[in-house]
């Protein structure tokens, strides 16, 4: 059965990663569903979000995969359940909609969205969440005239006790370069 | 992200040289001990070839006539030293004609070590003459690949690449360097690499996986052991044998994995697979427990995954995590080497014999020897048929040569009827099945071992994919012995079309060159055989010749190897004839 897994990949801060990554995706034909890539509280070391929709065994087979990569610190599969996540969106909506009354900032205020920058001619509201929230907001401000619409990739953490800077420590200080597959 | 190099940390140089980049390369290669390296020159790596001349006398560098020899070669002194082989080559093309071989290295897990030059970092992107991203094309096929664009970076990135080639589930690793990093000179210090925070090759056994396998084996009825590759690569032959002797289990072998254990063992009952014994196969779905040992349930050897083993429990021993539950799923899992793992279950295992399941393999034996064996090994009329000729090597070389295998008919049959008794004799291309792979890795086979016998039995479509080896061969004075067993066909591929496509035979009859006269274009002693009268004589003549000697042998033309499970069936249906 098929459904929404997020994976969390932690990996030194080295180009060409993202490519080895997303290789092992592809020649399996997993399609990304978001993708973000940021720094981590540990310098030096960075973090793949990558949201895929496959199957358990799938995708717990390509977390062994990103984890025999030279260069991959850690890689972590979590459910829905399992990590606190957002994005963000942004709309961009033309100024004459705010001019027909306090519809659109009552729309705004309710969906727990802000107007980010206030321009002549357009407007730019911004709203983080999951997406169908983001999603709503969106359907919401089609009918209004919606010039633009753009969101983010996952970024998530997961709810486990684990803090990365201990996991690095721990790899760095594992004699001999052995680990157990436990620590995995 | 950080698109900066590798950090090289900075620390007081002691006793540092300065020199360039080229030579550090090469020093890098002393350091680690290499003493063999198959490469061909050009624009890109120059400045390290020209380094090179300096070094002749401590670098035995071997001019290929390709650079996919230089890759396969390199696989070939690999396999059967457990070293790493090295192999050089220019950018662009040069580089991409040495993919395969690296792409076959990392299926059949082989340390390897190659070593591309690229064009100046300042024309890097630019598609330069002779610039590929071989960077970009390389990855998914290497272990680690790595882009030097200062001197400064070649001693840290060579040392990883040797460590990360050779540890853990070994692997190629390549290395690019610029030809602007080759000229500039640094002040060289040498440290092998011995860790990477990122990467954990040994990953530490459990105890308590360890405690599991052998409750399982103690309790098994019909326990059978796979023994795979990484029996070789780990150096555990002996350990497994004691395992085996103690517990009383049949052994049976996986393509890469022969030669793992002695053919005559009394409890070695043959190769798994599709081409392999019947026996293996058929008991594969009979017996209570499979314990496979550094073996990745590859397709070839399963068959259909709805049907393999279904009745028995798994114990996997496998050094990469990434393999366990991948194709079967264990009941238990021991992930680390192999040899760390038999040790260890040996001493927990009970003494205990399976005689009567033993002798049921026998039987099957018995029944493959009747319909198959008999026929193959010792007919008395028609034509020549390739079986024969290898058990006629394999007498004369008392199963103690390195057999390098090329892809097709010629190689199932070697493996299946070449009695190996010696340990890493076997060199083949498994996972990838490289057509023109034998020619060059047994030349790299040989390198390695110079005190073996060593032949590369090659079929003539195989032998024309690098069939420029040859001139390797003379002007190196490489003395292995080709034998090329000639039916005029892809044979493998004519056997698949007979059985599954009505006997269309779409392009693979094959008008052959007169091989005997481009031997000897390359100064080449060979000889031609068709008759059965007068093959023995031919092949003591081929194997006492002192120095390379080519053997053509005109095999039957549509001769099939049997027993055979077609694809994605069972291994229960193993079939002993059309």
């Amino acid at each position: 059965m098929e459904k929404q897994y997020t994976m969390s990949v932690l990996t030194e801060d080295k180009a060409g990663l993202l490519n080895n990554l997303t290789i092992i995706l592809t020649r399996r034909k997993i399609n990304i569903d978001s993708l973000n890539v940021s720094t981590t509280e540990v310098k030096g070391i960075s973090r793949f979000t990558i949201v895929v929709t496959t199957s358990k065994d799938k995708v717990d087979n390509c977390v062994k995969q990103f984890r025999k990569l030279i260069d991959v610190l850690g890689a972590f599969v979590y459910e829905e359940d399992e990590v606190y996540y957002q994005e963000l969106a942004l709309y961009k909506v033309p100024t004459s909609v705010f001019l027909n009354g306090n519809k659109i900032e009552t729309l705004v205020r309710n969906n727990g969205a802000r107007i980010l920058v206030i321009e002549a001619d357009h407007i730019i509201i911004e709203k983080t969440g999951h997406m169908e929230d983001t999603q709503d907001l969106y359907r919401k401000l089609e009918p209004l005239g919606l010039l633009e619409f753009v969101r983010s990739g996952r970024v998530a953490i997961s709810k486990s006790k684990r803090k990365t800077e201990a996991y690095i420590k721990e790899l760095e200080e594992t004699r001999s370069n052995e680990l157990s597959i436990k620590d995995y | 992200m950080n698109t900066s190099t590798l950090e090289v940390e900075e620390k007081p140089k002691t006793n540092a040289q300065r020199i360039s980049g080229s030579e550090a390369v090469l020093r890098c290669l002393l350091e680690e001990g290499v003493d063999t390296i198959f490469g061909y020159p050009g624009g890109a790596i120059m400045p390290i070839y020209d380094e090179l001349y300096k070094y002749m006398d401590k670098l035995n560098h071997i001019l290929v006539r390709h650079e996919q020899g230089a890759s396969h070669a390199a696989q070939g002194y690999a396999r059967v030293t457990g070293k790493t082989g090295v192999c050089f080559a220019t950018s662009g093309p040069g580089a991409t004609n040495l993919i395969t071989g690296i792409a076959d290295a990392q299926i059949d897990s082989t340390p390897l070590v190659a070593i591309t030059g690229q064009v100046a970092s300042h024309l890097l992107g630019t598609d330069a003459f002779q610039e590929t991203d071989v960077m970009g094309i390389s990855m998914p096929v290497t272990k680690w690949n790595y882009q030097v664009t200062k001197a400064e970076e070649i001693p840290y990135a060579i040392a990883r690449a040797f460590y990360i080639a050779n540890s853990g589930r070994p692997g190629p690793v390549l290395i690019d360097i610029t030809k602007d990093a080759q000229f500039s000179e640094f002040d060289f210090e040498y440290e092998k690499c011995t860790k990477i925070r990122s990467y954990h090759p040994f990953p530490v056994m459990e105890s308590a996986s360890v405690d599991a396998a052998a409750q399982l084996i103690n309790e098994a009825k019909k326990p059978m052991l796979l023994v795979g590759h990484g029996v070789l690569i780990s150096k555990a032959q002996s350990e497994l044998l004691a395992l085996a002797e103690k517990a009383g289990i049949p052994m049976a072998s996986t393509l890469l994995g022969l030669s793992a254990v002695p053919n005559k063992h009394p409890q070695y009952v043959g190769m798994l697979g599709m081409h392999g014994n019947y026996a293996p196969n058929i008991k594969t779905n009979e017996c209570d427990l499979l314990i496979a040992v550094g073996m990745r349930f590859d397709d070839r050897v399963t068959g259909d995954l709805n049907t393999y083993a279904k009745q028995a429990k798994v114990i996997h021993i496998e050094i990469d995590p990434a393999e366990v539950d991948k194709n079967v799923k264990s009941d238990v899992a021991i992930v680390c080497d192999a040899k760390a793992a038999l040790i260890a279950l040996e001493k927990k295992v009970e003494q205990n014999s399976h005689d009567e399941w033993l002798a049921e393999f026998r039987a099957l034996d018995a029944i493959e020897f009747e319909k198959v064996g008999e026929a193959d090994l010792h007919p008395t009329s028609g034509e020549v048929k390739m079986a024969e000729v290898i058990r006629i090597i394999s007498e004369k070389t008392k199963g103690e040569a390195v057999i390098v295998t090329d892809v097709g008919q010629h190689q199932m049959i070697a493996s299946r009827y070449y009695k190996f008794e010696d340990t890493r004799c076997n060199v083949t291309s498994g996972g990838l099945g490289t057509m023109g792979f034998a020619l060059p890795a047994a030349m790299g086979a040989k390198l390695g071992r110079l005190d073996k016998q060593v032949i590369a039995v090659i079929g003539d479509g195989g032998f024309q994919m690098t069939i420029q080896e040859l001139g390797t061969i003379f002007q190196s004075k490489i003395g292995v012995k080709v034998l090329i067993l000639n039916n005029n066909f892809l044979g493998m591929v004519r056997q698949w079309q007979e059985l599954f496509f009505d006997r269309r035979y779409s392009f693979t009859e094959m008008t052959n060159p007169d091989f005997q006269m481009i031997s000897k274009g390359y100064g080449i002693p060979c000889n031609k055989v068709d008759k059965r009268a007068e093959l023995e004589t031919a092949i003591e003549v081929f194997l006492e010749h002192d120095g390379p000697y080519l053997l053509e042998v005109c095999v039957e033309k549509e001769g099939n190897v049997f027993p055979m499970i077609p694809t994605g069936e069972s291994v229960s249906n193993i079939k002993l004839e059309a």
